[in-house]
């Protein structure tokens, strides 16, 4: 298998605190990868990084054998990554459609056709009803899935899910674990989530990397991940080990 | 223009048309309707609505707030009118060479701006402080005379001339007409292509808009320099109107502000927003001016006061402007239009 994207020995300090130190590892090409790890661990800053809102103080990021490190948001989602925002950032005046019609010009000239592509997209995501709604009308699972929408409109070959089913009900968990499963399977689409549901990760991803403190302490199956002492460690205390 | 031309650029429904076609006719048959004194104030008027359009691209379309906008209409006020005054090279052609000197003047300040992340009020302060470089520098300026003025030669013109842009108001009222409707046919398209899209993603959310994909730094650059040069032509269009152009006068921030008033009142970000402001303001501040000379009152200043007042109700009871509850009420959508 080849690494899609490759991440090696990547730091991110804020002044004093290091947020990620020295984090390396590889996203294989068709696979789903997750990065979990408590509050304050340094994945969002991970992410940030990766998709271009944060220049690392060292190391390289190389995405479909270029380097992307330092390069602008825009320029990283040209290049085939897409993300989505821990916060929602739906364009809240915009309706839902013209919110995911956005994404779709990125590699459109027609206006038309990007709407063609936003309406079949909402319709495969259940939001094809509202598509006339205010992005700010819905709710937060809507406004959370309208994201992921928005980002695959994109046509990325990397999906970067920022905790995207924090917040949702169960039902709603599993709904939209599907249609991701779904995207990786017959769409050929990469996805690097980070997460806090491990309901959604056990039953997305491949592999796992646990972040501690900026540092990477873990990286295997969720099922030898959620076993290794050292997480368990960072989890839950040492006194549970 | 077919009638189904007419019904894309309205939103696409009959009630569009018919209310399209209506205010058509009526602007059409205006100066034939009204005296030379209500045909002055509907030049004014259109003149508020054709710069309002104009400062609403980069307001109301990308979302960057400029203060300075009296910068782009003197430029074209006396690009065109040195070129007529020094050379005899009609306003049409001063036009054509205010436009770049226009653009030029807003990629620089576009490109200080959002190449070094200056945004919201810090942007506002940037365009007032270029507006100012530009009024003191005008006003020490020994090529276009100073804080004398420039004035233009008037001739007792027998017939209209449209392409020297000399004769009656009725004159002046079909061209300001003409570039209003143009204006709002050029917004109209601009906002329904890929180009408008990115625009209203950047107004609502420029991180999201750059996580997806739009470089917000060019669709910014392009909307300064759009809206730079449709402003220099009212510049244009003021300096063969008005015949003097005083640097005090036309770069104040008086000017400024007073171009932002129409769209801010009708509905920012809309297409009809700045029409229908001009028409509420000037007709208000027209209204107020019969009444108090009736009354013998000359109060200074009282149009301003007006101005406050409208504006204060506006954002406290119609925080969207006039034209979106107007809109629903007459049945069109506020997105439409």
């Amino acid at each position: 298998m080849t690494a899609l994207l490759s991440l090696q020995n990547v730091s991110k300090r804020f002044r004093g605190l290091v947020a990620v130190d020295g984090v390396s590892f590889n996203v294989n090409e068709g696979e789903i990868f997750a990065v979990i790890g408590p509050n304050g661990a340094g994945k969002t800053t991970l992410f940030n990084m990766i998709a271009g809102a944060l220049e690392p103080n060292q190391g390289s990021i190389v995405f479909d054998g270029a380097p992307i490190h330092g390069l602008a948001p825009d320029t990283v989602c040209r290049r085939g990554i897409a993300r989505t925002f821990q916060l929602v950032r739906p364009f809240p005046a915009l309706s839902v459609e013209d919110n995911v019609v956005v994404g779709a010009l990125l590699h459109r000239r027609g206006v038309g056709e990007a709407h063609e592509r936003a309406r079949a997209l909402l319709r495969r995501f259940d939001l094809f009803e509202r598509r006339h709604q205010p992005a700010s009308a819905l709710t937060l699972p809507d406004r959370k899935r309208l994201e992921v929408v928005r980002a695959l409109a994109t046509e990325p070959k990397l999906l970067l899910l920022d905790e995207v089913v924090a917040g949702l009900r169960p039902t709603e968990v599993d709904r939209l674990v599907g249609v991701l499963k779904e995207l990786n399977r017959d769409g050929g689409l990469t996805i690097l989530m980070i997460e806090h549901v491990m309901r959604a990760v056990m039953a997305l991803a491949g592999r796992v990397l646990v972040l501690d403190h900026g540092i990477a302490i873990a990286e295997g199956t969720p099922d030898a991940v959620v076993h290794d002492p050292a997480v368990v460690q960072s989890y839950l205390g040492a006194e549970a080990v | 223009m077919t009638p189904a031309a007419l019904a894309r650029l309205g939103g696409g429904t009959s009630r569009h048309i018919v209310i399209l076609l209506m205010l058509l006719l009526a602007v059409l048959l205006a100066p034939w309707a009204v005296n030379d004194y209500l045909l002055t104030v509907l030049i004014v008027i259109l003149y508020s609505a054709f710069t309002g359009q104009a400062w609403n691209i980069m307001m109301g379309f990308a979302g960057q707030l400029s203060l300075g906008h009296a910068l782009y209409a003197g430029l074209g006020a006396y690009v065109a009118a040195v070129l007529f005054v020094d050379y005899g090279i009609g306003p049409w052609i001063g036009f054509l060479a205010a436009v770049p000197v226009a653009m030029a003047c807003g990629a620089v300040i576009g490109f200080l701006a959002f190449r070094f992340g200056v945004a919201g009020v810090y942007f506002a302060i940037l365009t007032i402080a270029f507006a100012e470089f530009a009024r003191i520098g005008f006003d020490h300026l020994p090529a276009v005379n100073a804080s004398a003025g420039l004035f233009l030669p008037v001739r007792q013109a027998t017939r209209n001339d449209v392409w020297h842009l000399r004769g009656s108001p009725t004159m002046f009222y079909y061209v300001i007409l003409a570039a209003t409707v143009a204006a709002f046919v050029l917004c109209r398209l601009l906002l329904k292509s890929r180009m408008g899209y990115f625009w209203l993603a950047i107004r609502e959310d420029e991180e999201a808009a750059r996580a997806a994909g739009v470089n917000t730094f060019r669709y910014k650059m392009y909307a300064v320099m759009i809206s730079a040069a449709l402003t220099s032509f009212a510049g244009v269009f003021y300096a063969f109107f008005y015949n003097n152009l005083f640097p005090e006068q036309v770069f104040s921030i008086g000017r400024s502000i007073e171009m932002i008033l129409g769209p801010v009142i009708g509905g920012i970000g809309t297409l009809f927003g700045p029409i229908l402001g001009a028409f509420v303001l000037t007709g208000l501040a027209e209204a107020l001016n019969a009444v108090m000379a009736f009354y013998g009152l000359d109060i200074p200043g009282a149009k301003q006061v007006l101005y406050g007042i409208c504006l204060l109700v506006v954002i406290v009871a119609l925080p969207e402007g006039v034209w979106p509850p107007l809109a629903r009420r007459l049945g069109v959508g506020k997105d439409k239009l």
